[in-house]
């Protein structure tokens, strides 16, 4: 009798902090909602719109960022905390390759359409064989070391490519050209969207579909899937698990280095160490749709994009970042396999 | 005799699979309990149940009258549960002693306080757990092999030092999942003498064994498994002729 | 002589005993040797041979998280924050003029205390949660915390003094201390001892006792039923459960001991430069302490101490005083244009010296784990795991699995 009224008793308190906690995120967010809501009638529809457009913009960017630690972590469970340094190495390598290109900031109208092609591709490319130099040189030879290696060298080689981004161009914000069109875009009753952020928007929406039917379809995506649910039975298999973990270093840092050209096109300006804190935002996105999840990933990036636009347009920008690294750590603690659920089962 | 383990309608599932299915037995004090069954009949899993790294999805687990069903793994090894893993987990890095020091922590009694500032009744603590630490390795016979690092030893020899690390959270029970797996006629006939020796010092032990003859030999009583369920239970000879229990280990049609 | 001799041989086999033997023999004569060496006007280098002790404290807390229970933490200086503005709010005029109204001036040596307690507590409070994660998740929470923590105190507006920070804080005093020709003064027995920039020996002195403190504690630690479980539950957390550890616990221990190191050597800060801004406590603070960890040798005490003292030299003593040497030294062998800076290009070889600290960073951390993953000063046990790691791979199972 006492040891089932024990058992209750522990079944009430372990239902109880749950449902606690539960509830408590639930008005949390529920009071953040109503709160911006409260404000986004205050302010009126053409500022939210504004907003909404920033907000899809920056997360297509941290979306093409997050694809890349979502994929790498899906493959070998490894944070790879030297990617966002490969994406701000896009935007450096990119400004420096202009001229390459005849792209200089006065460049304008339809001439820059076939240079900047040129130009993603060149620096897709670069990004790509950067970071299968890193696999390769700092995360390869860790493979069987105990986890806490490849974490240090990956704390290092973002240390190392920040360092060298530094002693290249300095402390200072690079300006980078602006060649995309600055008008408004009418969607009818008088609210408008910028033009630039649906640009962005849609080139980082044909990356992610080529990306998506890249892993579907192709023999290579096959074995990146394999590989990520089960190293050894895909090495069974005959797949070639060395070249499939290059490849997916390879392409998340084609998208990162994308994304780099089109964070300088979108903002004009770009820093050494952009790609720490942004990184860290892409990260937040990927583990937000549930690490190793590519759709999660997507999808992550465009609610994070938003959330902290709003933050930013809504409240102060000062609480942005406290916010949403906030966000990373309450979802890594509550729930880790994020919104739509981790495909990596737990080792 | 009573019981001192009692599994009462344990399943536990993974997903859509049923790794152990509704199983009921008790292990009674001061006997040898041996549990059978084919490769991935579920063995491990009911183990890791009783042990609590799996909390179990249906049943109860009751130890010395405590209900103990869901309990992190250290509250069973505080309750007097020990066991060791099909494939040996030592503490690699660490010297033969050491391991079985590590094994003694939750009986230890010096605090955060004590440990900061060695007090005397640390190095009292210590001293004494040194002395049964090598006295546990003599008994499993290593205690040549004291200051060797785990991974260097030899195989029968890791087996033997898990289970001196084991025996070293003064358990009330044993559980040993395939200890002879591996091991030479000569080595499991050391092996059952250990057993007994064990048993003499009033742990009774739960076993998982492949060896026909010496599960026979050594147990009291055994329970069969296959596919998560119980197919039989009884003594080695009750066993040993039942049916179900031939046909799971031939197939149906032999 | 020979005695000398046998001495070293006998320690040969504990390269720690001859490790603490030259630590201790260095950190007695460093202030002599540093006077004589510049004609009585060493008290700078002194100095900061003391800020440097502020980073050894924390490599020898950090270590304790990193080495021993093999926990990655990236946002150790929140904690180092946590303990300056503790330090900050309890030791100064600064609680008089927030709505509070009542200024607190704790004595220096209880608020040291309180920065440490507070720093702990934070780390027990984030750990709670997290250490029940996969390990690679709790460097990414910490690195978050990290990042929120300077955040917090910046924005804190009159709580936390905003972007300027707080000043004016309480200096260390002790009951007296004696002074001497060390400092350019007789002999003498000064009573209510206040700690000032005019007197850094006595900072140095300080700071020698508090790691000497430090040492011998964690040491303790690492000797007993705790550092035990630190070790195993590094080596083989399923292992160590089944022996009866509590393996949250023992990691929220490590942790949130790292975390008090941390808030001690802050609140320490926070006194020595009397004045905390939220500048001082950026992720790259978490990660120079990393890397002075992983130089020295992660999970040995010596070793982290040797980091610590190494990479501090480099990074605040060489590397300031590096870029004005090679410039003289480019002149004068008629390199003249290397120390021209071109708009938009090339900023002078000064300059690039300057910005090499991220990289130096980068090729520490990549370079040791590499090449020497056992560090500078490696324990016995990592040297002994490293030296089989390789061969790992190659080799099968040694037993069948189920
Ligand atoms: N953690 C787990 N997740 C999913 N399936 C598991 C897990 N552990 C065991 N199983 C499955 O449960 C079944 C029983 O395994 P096990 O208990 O190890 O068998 P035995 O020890 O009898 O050989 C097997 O099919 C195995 O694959
Ligand atoms: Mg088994």
């Amino acid at each position: 009798m006492a040891e089932t009224v024990q058992r209750l008793r522990g079944t009430f308190f372990t239902l109880n902090v749950n449902s606690l906690l539960n509830l408590a995120g639930g008005i949390a967010v529920l009071v953040a909602i109503i709160a911006t809501l409260q404000r986004v009638f205050e302010s009126g529809g053409t500022y939210f719109f504004q907003t909404l457009g920033f907000g899809l913009a920056q997360g297509a960017i941290f979306a093409l960022v997050a694809l890349g630690y979502t994929m790498v972590y899906g493959i070998i469970e490894l944070i790879n905390f030297a990617h966002g340094d490969v994406f701000t190495l896009g935007a450096f390598f990119s400004l420096a390759m202009m001229p390459l290109f005849g792209l200089n900031p006065s460049s304008s109208g339809a001439g820059v359409i076939l240079p900047l092609l040129g130009l993603f591709v060149i620096t897709m490319l670069f990004c790509a064989l950067v970071n299968i130099t890193i696999e390769r040189v700092a995360y390869r030879p860790l493979r069987h070391a105990p986890r806490l290696a490849p974490l240090i060298t990956a704390i290092g080689m973002s240390s190392l490519l920040e360092g060298v981004m530094f002693i290249w161009r300095g402390p200072f914000n690079l300006a980078y050209p602006d060649f995309l069109p600055e008008q408004q875009l009418s969607l009818g009753g008088g609210i408008t969207i910028a033009a630039k952020a649906v640009f962005v928007i849609i080139l980082a929406l044909i990356l992610m579909v080529g990306l998506t039917f890249f892993i579907n379809r192709s023999k290579l995506g096959k074995a990146m899937r394999a590989t990520a649910q089960d190293r050894d039975a895909a090495q069974l298999m005959g797949i070639n698990i060395n070249r499939t973990i290059s490849a997916t270093f390879f392409i998340g840092a084609a998208l990162a280095g994308a994304g780099g050209i089109i964070y300088g096109l979108y903002y004009n300006s770009v820093a050494a160490f952009d790609g720490f804190a942004y990184g860290l935002y892409a990260f937040t996105a990927a583990v937000f749709g549930g690490i190793g999840n590519v759709p999660g990933a997507a999808l992550g990036g465009f609610m994070i994009g938003v959330i902290a636009a709003m933050s930013d347009g809504y409240f102060t920008v000062a609480w942005t970042r406290p916010l949403i690294f906030g966000i990373l750590i309450f979802v890594l603690v509550f729930r880790p396999t994020g919104l739509l659920g981790m495909r990596v089962p737990e080792k | 005799m009573p019981a001192i383990l009692r599994v009462e309608g344990l399943s536990k599932r993974f997903g859509g699979l049923v790794a152990v299915d509704n199983v009921s037995f008790e292990v009674n004090e001061g006997e040898v309990f041996a549990l059978i069954g084919p490769n991935g009949a579920g063995k491990t899993t009911l183990f890791n149940c009783v042990t609590g790294f799996y909390a179990p999805t249906f049943g109860s687990i009751n130890f010395g009258g405590r209900d103990i069903s869901g309990s992190p793994p250290h509250r069973t090894a505080k309750a007097g549960i020990a066991r060791t893993f099909q494939n040996i987990r030592l503490f690699d890095y660490m010297s033969a002693v050491d391991n079985v020091r590590l094994g003694h922590h939750c009986r230890m009694h010096s605090k955060l306080w004590d440990s900061l500032f060695k007090t005397p009744f640390e190095k009292r603590e210590e001293k004494a757990i040194i002395e049964h630490s090598m006295e546990l390795l003599e008994l499993v016979g290593l205690g040549r092999h004291a200051d060797s690092y785990a991974r260097n030893l030899a195989y029968g020899q890791q087996r033997r030092l898990e289970i001196a690390r084991a025996l070293a959270t003064s358990p009330k029970l044993l559980l040993l999942d395939e200890p002879a797996a591996g091991f030479t006629p000569q080595e499991k006939v050391e092996l059952m003498q250990l057993v007994q020796v064990i048993l003499g010092r009033g742990i009774t032990v739960f076993l998982i064994e492949h060896d026909m003859r010496v599960v026979m030999q050594a147990s009291k009583r055994i329970v069969v498994l296959d596919h998560g369920e119980k197919i039989a239970e009884g003594t080695p000879a009750e066993v040993r002729s039942n049916q179900r229990v031939i046909e799971a280990y031939l197939g149906k049609s032999a | 002589m020979s005695r000398v001799r046998t001495w070293f041989q006998d320690n040969r086999r504990n390269p720690n005993a001859i490790a603490y033997s030259v630590f201790i023999i260095a950190a007695l004569l460093y202030p002599t040797i540093v006077q004589f060496w510049t004609g009585g006007n060493g008290d700078y280098l002194v100095g900061i041979a003391a800020d440097g002790g502020i980073y050894m404290l924390m490599a020898i807390g950090l270590n304790v998280v990193v080495g021993f229970a093999g926990l990655l933490d990236l946002g150790y200086a929140a904690f180092f924050a946590i303990g300056s503005y503790t330090y900050a709010e309890v030791a100064s005029y600064h609680l008089g003029v927030t709505p509070v109204d009542h200024a607190l001036h704790i004595p220096f040596w209880l608020a040291l205390f309180v920065g440490m307690f507070i720093a702990a507590s934070a780390g027990a409070l984030l750990g709670a949660p997290t250490l029940r994660l996969r390990g690679d998740y709790l460097a990414i929470v910490t690195l978050g915390f990290g990042e929120i923590v300077p955040i917090v105190f910046r924005n804190g507006g009159i709580w936390t003094g905003g972007v300027p920070g707080i000043s004016g804080l309480d200096v260390p005093t002790l009951p007296g201390w004696f002074q001497g020709p060390w400092i350019n003064q007789n002999f003498a027995w000064v009573p209510d001892f206040r700690f000032t920039t005019a007197n850094l020996t006595a900072y140095y002195v300080l700071m020698v006792l508090l790691i000497g403190m430090t040492v011998v504690l964690v040491h303790n630690l690492y000797n007993s039923r705790l550092g035990r479980a630190w070790m195993a539950v590094r080596e083989d957390e399923t292992a160590a459960a089944a022996s009866g550890v509590n393996t949250v616990t023992v990691k929220l221990l490590a942790f949130s001991i790292g975390a008090a190191t941390s808030g001690f050597a802050g609140a320490f800060y926070g006194a020595k430069l009397s004045y905390v801004s939220s500048e001082n406590f950026s992720f790259i603070v978490s990660v120079t302490v990393l890397a002075m960890v992983v130089l020295g040798g992660m999970g040995n005490i010596p070793g982290a101490m040797l980091g610590a003292a190494v990479l501090y030299f480099i990074l605040f003593w060489l590397l300031p005083s590096a870029p004005s040497q090679v410039e003289s030294l480019a002149s004068s062998v008629g390199l003249d244009f290397l120390n021209k800076a071109v708009p938009n290009g090339w900023p002078g070889i000064a300059e690039e010296i300057s910005r090499s600290k991220y990289v130096i960073f980068g090729l520490i951390l990549v370079g040791i784990m590499l090449l020497r993953p056992q560090g500078l000063l490696p324990s016995q046990i990592r040297k002994q795991e490293l030296k089989h790691e390789e061969h790992e791979a190659l080799t099968v199972p040694r037993q069948l699995q189920s």
